[in-house]
């Protein structure tokens, strides 16, 4: 027993050095996005690295570790989400006089991006967010702005985008609730279908016609949770974006104050579309993260799974296959910081551009994270890899904020259109 | 005691990257590697930003040495909340051979020229894990020394230490001005915050010279080679623990 003595003492000095290194090791350092040619932090100033290394090690420490859980138990994680917002998050490219951070679009795209890499749901939902943060930012009025913004910006308050219908989805401008102006409120009767945070969320942001039939008789108002005449429907089940609860928004004489009103009556459209711009780089950008995270997860499989006597990584096709993944990849990085610069600048292509980068990125990114999938074999469909909930995660991104269907009629109108 | 602190921070090779030996086995290949904050100057700046929050000491001031991307951790430190930044700018050879003793003198004579009161450094550096400069520093100065640190307080102008030694914790009292290396439980590092990072950019970093501090760079170190560890062999079982006493007997482990 006495020889245990210095036995035991070099053994706890060894595995206290051991356990050190262990302990930073063990924060999250799969999604670091370590240098390579898809090094997301290529071509940024100082300042906008140090914004998507908080992104990163945000997304690495607090999201990561927990986005399983979140997908199979459904968790709308109000707390992180609150953690994210305390680092100003919550309203991005909001003023700073109202709470926000001031930042630009490409700032914005590099955040999401990078905090995608955590979590895909989770991050969309902070976008659409930030959209409605935005909105009426932009298009409300000083008291309006002063009553919502600096609770969205905190996620005191949690904000919901409501465009689409059961009966309007691609052809938003039909949609069919009604406001009716009786006094100083409107009364809202109508429904809007699958809404991001719907139910869980207080402000709700919803376009409704207030005028004729068209984009120009649409008004945008601002609906507060518990006011009489809201009500959900039933949360759906869906294949992805688990951490947000997706239901329908119904209203019922549902009274809410002119003073609620973002701009003019018929301007509705208009603040709407702008909204989505914005939100289309956004969600172009959580592709571009999930797709970075899946390379990187498929190169570290072909890195240790060995077939026909060598790893994965020695057989051409896979080589090949990656180079592939890992070039559209930043094809689409680039359209969509691209597009995120000319939103900022007020370019007259920002809304092609904005339409294109969509379009191009979910489409490009699905492919990869699914050929990620492909990559893992067996394994990359099982839910103990977080392959698969990134492609399930990010399916929907060619799906919603406009469909690319939508976004090739945009982009087509614009070069069919005689100017 | 109201006044300043010194953080020193170093760039490090980030502790996620894969460490490469070079081809000629003169170093590890930094070329194109990330790097960052060594993560215990993270802890040191972050005991720092906390203590100046309770109101207990007025200024951060976060230092670095090396070359032009040093700046790069001090703005971090900014972020985290520093309030300005010291780059003592040692590059080529220099850096090569740049080491605990050079740095504890770099930062001897800071502490001198900025009447520091406190120098809180991380307890080593995940590149060459010394574990040096600290108490070099401390020697220098001939200033007490709270290393390995997992608590730290003040009271009065005494500095109660918690550190973690191979038998536990041990707490001391040491007097100011004194040097306190941060261990990993120290605290817990917090994010930069995007109005920060920002407010970090019109913080001041001031350029010096070793030659102005009166430093001598001279290395007293020569690395003659740098090899990656041996691969790990397989183990073997033993059944009880007179056999494995035996065993490590037998290839002089003990």
């Amino acid at each position: 027993m006495a020889a245990v003595g210095p036995l035991a003492r070099i053994a706890r000095l060894g595995s206290h050095i051991c356990r050190n290194r262990q302990l930073l090791c063990d924060r999250g350092s799969n999604r670091r996005g370590i240098a390579s040619c898809i090094d997301p932090s290529y071509g940024l100033t100082d300042e906008q690295k140090e914004f998507q290394k908080v992104a990163f090690d945000f997304a690495a420490n607090e999201m990561a570790p927990h986005m399983a859980e979140w997908d199979q138990k459904e968790i709308f994680p109000v707390e992180t989400m609150r953690k994210a917002a305390e680092l100003g998050f919550g309203g991005i490219y909001v003023q700073p006089d109202v709470g926000g951070s001031g930042l630009s679009r490409l700032d914005t795209s590099i955040i999401f991006e990078a905090l995608s890499t955590g979590c895909v749901s989770t991050t969309a939902y902070i976008s659409i967010h930030n959209m409605c943060a935005w909105m009426i930012d932009t298009f409300g009025n000083t008291e309006q702005r002063e009553k919502f913004c600096p609770d969205l910006c905190t996620m005191e308050k949690f904000a919901s985008y409501c465009l689409t219908e059961p009966g309007s989805g691609s052809d938003a401008a039909s949609l069919l609730t009604t406001a009716q102006r009786k006094g100083d409120h409107y009364i809202l009767n109508g429904s809007k279908a699958f809404i991001s945070g719907g139910g869980d969320t207080d402000v709700y942001v919803v376009m409704c016609r207030t005028g004729g039939k068209g984009a120009k008789g649409i008004s945008c108002l601002v609906v507060e949770k518990g006011t009489p005449g809201l009500s959900f429907g039933k949360k759906e089940k869906k294949v992805g974006w688990n951490s947000q609860p997706t239901r329908a928004v119904i209203f019922e004489d549902c009274a809410v104050p002119v003073t609620n009103r973002l701009g003019e009556e018929g301007q509705g459209f208009n603040i709407a579309m702008k909204g989505l711009n914005g939100g289309r780089i956004n969600i172009a950008s959580c592709s571009l993260g999930a797709a970075h995270a899946s390379v990187e997860l498929a190169r570290d499989h072909l890195l240790v799974r060995k077939q026909f006597g060598e790893t994965l990584s020695n057989n051409q096709f896979l080589q090949f296959k990656l180079a592939e993944m890992a070039t559209r990849l930043v094809a689409s990085r680039l359209m969509v910081r691209e597009a995120a610069t000319a939103l900022q600048e007020g370019r007259r292509d920002a809304v092609s551009l904005c339409s294109m980068a969509k379009l191009f990125a979910t489409d490009e990114c699905f492919n990869i994270c699914n050929q990620a999938l492909q990559m893992h074999g067996g394994y990359g469909y099982l839910k103990d890899y977080a392959v698969q909930q990134f492609v399930r995660d990010i399916r929907v991104h060619q799906i919603l904020e406009g469909t690319n269907e939508v976004m090739r009629m945009i982009i087509s109108r614009n070069l069919l259109t005689e100017s | 005691m109201s006044g300043r602190v010194l953080v020193g921070v170093k760039r490090v090779i980030d502790y996620a990257v894969k460490i490469r030996v070079k081809p000629d086995n003169s170093g590890v290949v930094t070329d194109g590697v990330k790097h960052s904050m060594n993560p215990f100057c993270e802890i040191a700046v972050e005991e720092a930003v906390k203590l100046k929050e309770k109101k207990l000491i007025k200024e951060v001031v976060a230092v670095s040495c090396g070359p032009q991307q040093a700046q790069e951790t001090i703005r971090t430190a900014l972020a985290m909340g520093a309030d300005r930044g010291i780059h003592v700018q040692v590059t080529g050879k220099d850096y090569e051979t740049l080491g605990p003793l050079q740095v504890s003198k770099i930062l001897a004579a800071l502490a001198k020229k900025e009447d520091a009161q406190l120098i809180i450094l991380g307890k080593q550096a995940i590149d060459d894990d010394c574990n040096q400069t600290g108490q070099m520093t401390a020697a220098l100065l001939d200033w007490p020394q709270g290393t390995f640190a997992s608590e730290v307080s003040m009271e009065g102008d005494k500095l109660k230490v918690v550190r973690e030694i191979d038998g536990g914790l041990e707490m001391i009292k040491i007097n100011t001005p004194a040097v306190v290396s941060a261990d990993l439980r120290l605290n817990t590092p917090r994010y930069a915050t995007l109005p920060n990072i920002m407010k970090a950019k019109k913080k001041k970093i001031a350029n010096v010279n070793p030659a102005d501090l009166g430093v001598d760079l001279t290395s007293r170190v020569e690395i003659l080679r740098v090899d990656e560890p041996p691969q790990r062999q397989a183990g073997v079982k033993v059944e009880t623990v007179d056999d494995l006493v035996g065993k490590l007997k037998d290839t002089g482990r003990i």
